[in-house]
């Protein structure tokens, strides 16, 4: 789950990370009030899960209520990358004499987190990372042993940090690491890291991405998660408890296993076609779980044609066919299908599919001849 | 021969008392492998079916001589499980649990490595079949047959599918191992490929990656360097776009890092053949053992 920037900060904050002051607001009139509360000048920043948002407008600083207005309602509603704004941040803006970047990735190759440190933050660190990589100081931790002080102190010379701020830029980093192993996060960035010029350390940015699987343990972290930022098909998906993404074609796709419904996207688009969607109907799925799922899919306006891709192993083919005939009593859809059940209990549920005539349903025996065949229908 | 498990395994089921836990060491038996006892703290002196229960894993292999543990319990207690195994000295650990946290599993691969104690298999995995020998965790066995392909994948259901399309052209498994989709495998690709390389049984190995990870980037290399049977791979996600996570945990893209294009064309450099669809795999296997 990725956090909105406030938010990150918000968790940092929790760890003893400074952050600038600052309010949320969803509205012109509670910005300005946030901006009057907080005092001018500040900063208008737009809360979008993106980077670059500065450079696409996303970002001002405002010195009178006017202004912090102006920019309030320049920023709310607007489109960053496809995804609108529907919440401010207004926070102090803060005196700055040096831009650092800070971070913090599970890295999963070297089975450890990954701790980097620079001078030169403020910009794109990819292309730091491509152009210079001399400049990022990197060093992974144990998870058993945890960050050393001398961690810290060893990031800070390599990195080659001013001399004053080399303890406190320790400090930060060791705060850094304890929000992300007690936060149970896989990325924690910070950038840039602000030196002022009272040589005190503010994080000005934050991104923060938690590992889902450990949520039940943070419940409060949980809570964070902005359900109508997200896409309404996604939302409908996660309420049935079923694995779905959302994609940009027109081909529905229902299959069991998460490699086999990848798999079932590949051939689709071999065979020219565009996938709506990613649907893991799960091991061992139930007919009602089919059933939540045709709903699902079909609430996506742009779907022409349904594959169902099932080589059932602990899902049974004839659970499965139970399921789409119920869709159709309940749903009636309007699209043709696809269905290709193999596997467990297969030749069950191909004849109960059979008798059961539903209209515009057509059988595959194989992946490839389903691919085709959906294809061909959804034109 | 196979590899992981086989005739020799003796295997000790944590959870075993719950209903999936139950339900599959049962359909395990049946199939040939040696249950030999489960753990579930609070139930010891019980049993299921007639397979021992015990409260630790401890009095488990003491009694009954269990050397594999296959991992059946809730995410919030699988990764102590593990630990516990590892600490009674069992050998070989197969987690199927799906949804334990990254961070518990990144201290349990530490432990284990550091230890130089268990192979852990998983978690997120389907298990490990052997075919006429064992059968440890949820792999349906019906559609393998026993025969010198060593399948190591990522994915479930892709296994099967690729297995079956196997068994189709008469050609069976020495073993199929379920890796797992999970971001910090307890055994990686290379691992496998190793067990496979030494298994004078395995003629041929067929790899199923997907996207997110370096894991069939890393494969890819070790082959080139350490392989002299045939590799045959095969690659999912070629469409998932960047950021979304593909049902399984470790299966996503981020930024231009994890893409299936890239470790198709990093198999490809080091001259592994890599099918298009699991039915190109499964010819091309063909083609070469034909």
């Amino acid at each position: 789950m990725d956090l909105l920037e406030y938010q990150g900060k918000q968790l940092l904050a929790r760890h003893g990370i400074p952050v600038p002051r600052g309010k949320v607001a969803a509205t012109i009139d509670e910005a300005a009030a946030a901006a009057n509360e907080i005092g001018y000048a500040c900063a208008v920043k737009a809360q979008v899960q993106i980077g670059g948002r500065g450079k696409l407008g996303g970002i001002k600083i405002a010195g009178d209520e006017a202004q912090a207005r102006e920019h309030a309602g320049a920023i709310l509603g607007m489109d960053i990358r496809c995804l609108t704004v529907h919440e401010v941040w207004i926070e102090g803006a803060s005196e700055i004499a040096s831009e650092y970047y800070a971070s913090i990735v599970f890295d999963r190759s070297a089975k450890a987190a990954l701790v980097m440190l620079s001078t030169r933050g403020g910009m794109d660190i990819e292309q730091v990372a491509e152009e210079t990589p001399e400049a990022i100081a990197t060093l992974h931790v144990d998870p058993l042993l945890g960050f050393q002080p001398f961690h810290g102190r060893r990031l800070a010379y390599e990195a080659g940090v001013d001399a004053d701020v080399v303890r406190g830029v320790g400090a930060f980093l060791a705060a850094l690491y304890a929000t992300f192993v007690e936060e149970e996060a896989m990325l924690v960035e910070v950038n840039p890291l602000v030196v002022t010029p009272e040589r005190a350390l503010v994080a000005l940015d934050a991104k923060v991405t938690l590992d889902d699987n450990a949520l039940y343990r943070h419940p409060e972290n949980a809570e964070l998660r902005d359900l109508s930022a997200e896409d309404p098909q996604e939302r409908m998906a996660k309420e049935r408890h079923l694995t779905y993404v959302k994609l940009d074609g027109d081909i529905g796709i229902l299959g069991n296993g998460a490699g086999l419904v990848m798999s079932t996207l590949d051939v689709v688009a071999q065979h020219g076609g565009a996938p709506a969607n990613f649907l893991d109907a799960g091991g061992g799925a139930k007919a009602e779980a089919i059933t939540a799922a045709v709903e699902v899919i079909l609430s996506n306006p742009k779907v022409t044609a349904v594959l169902f891709n099932i080589f059932g192993g602990i899902t049974r083919c004839d659970e499965v066919a139970r399921g789409l005939i119920e869709a159709f009593e309940q749903i009636r859809p309007d699209v043709p299908f696809v269905v290709r059940l193999d596997g467990t209990n297969g030749s069950l549920g191909r004849e109960l599919l059979e008798a059961a005539k539903l209209p515009n349903v057509h059988g595959a025996s194989t992946m490839d001849e389903a691919a085709a065949l959906v294809v061909e229908l959804a034109k | 021969m196979s590899v992981v498990v086989d005739r020799d395994t003796r295997l000790c089921v944590s959870g075993i008392t719950g209903r999936e836990g139950s339900f599959h060491a049962l359909n395990n038996r049946r199939y040939g492998t040696n249950v030999v006892a489960g753990v579930t703290p609070g139930k010891g002196g019980q049993d299921v079916e007639g397979i021992p229960v015990f409260n630790t894993f401890r009095e488990a292999v003491a009694e009954s001589a269990a050397n594999t543990a296959m991992i059946f319990v809730p995410p919030p207690f699988a990764a102590d499980s593990i630990l516990e195994a590892t600490d009674a000295g069992i050998a070989t650990i197969i987690a199927i649990t799906e949804g334990i946290p990254a961070h518990d599993e990144l201290r349990v691969y530490t432990e284990l490595r550091r230890a130089g104690g268990a192979r852990l298999i998983g978690p997120n995995c389907p298990g490990v079949l052997s075919p006429g020998k064992a059968n440890v965790g949820i792999i349906p066995a019906d559609f393998f047959r026993e025969g010198n392909v060593g399948v190591v994948s990522r994915s479930g259901t892709l296994t099967y599918q690729v297995g079956n399309e196997l068994a189709q052209r008469g050609l069976g498994n020495s073993s199929i191992v379920g890796i797992g989709g999970d971001p910090v495998p307890g055994s990686s690709f290379v691992d496998i490929i190793a067990l496979f390389e030494a298994d004078p049984e395995t003629e041929l190995i067929v790899m199923s990656g997907e996207i997110g990870g370096q894991g069939e980037e890393e494969a890819a290399d070790y082959i080139a360097a350490n392989v002299s049977k045939p590799v045959v791979a095969y690659i999912a996600g070629f469409t998932a776009p960047p950021g979304k996570t593909m049902g399984h945990a470790g299966a996503i893209v981020s930024g231009t890092h994890g893409t299936a294009a890239a470790k198709a064309a990093a198999l490809e450099a080091h001259g592994v053949r890599v099918g298009r669809t699991p039915t190109e795999v499964a010819d091309i296997v063909a083609s070469m053992l034909g």
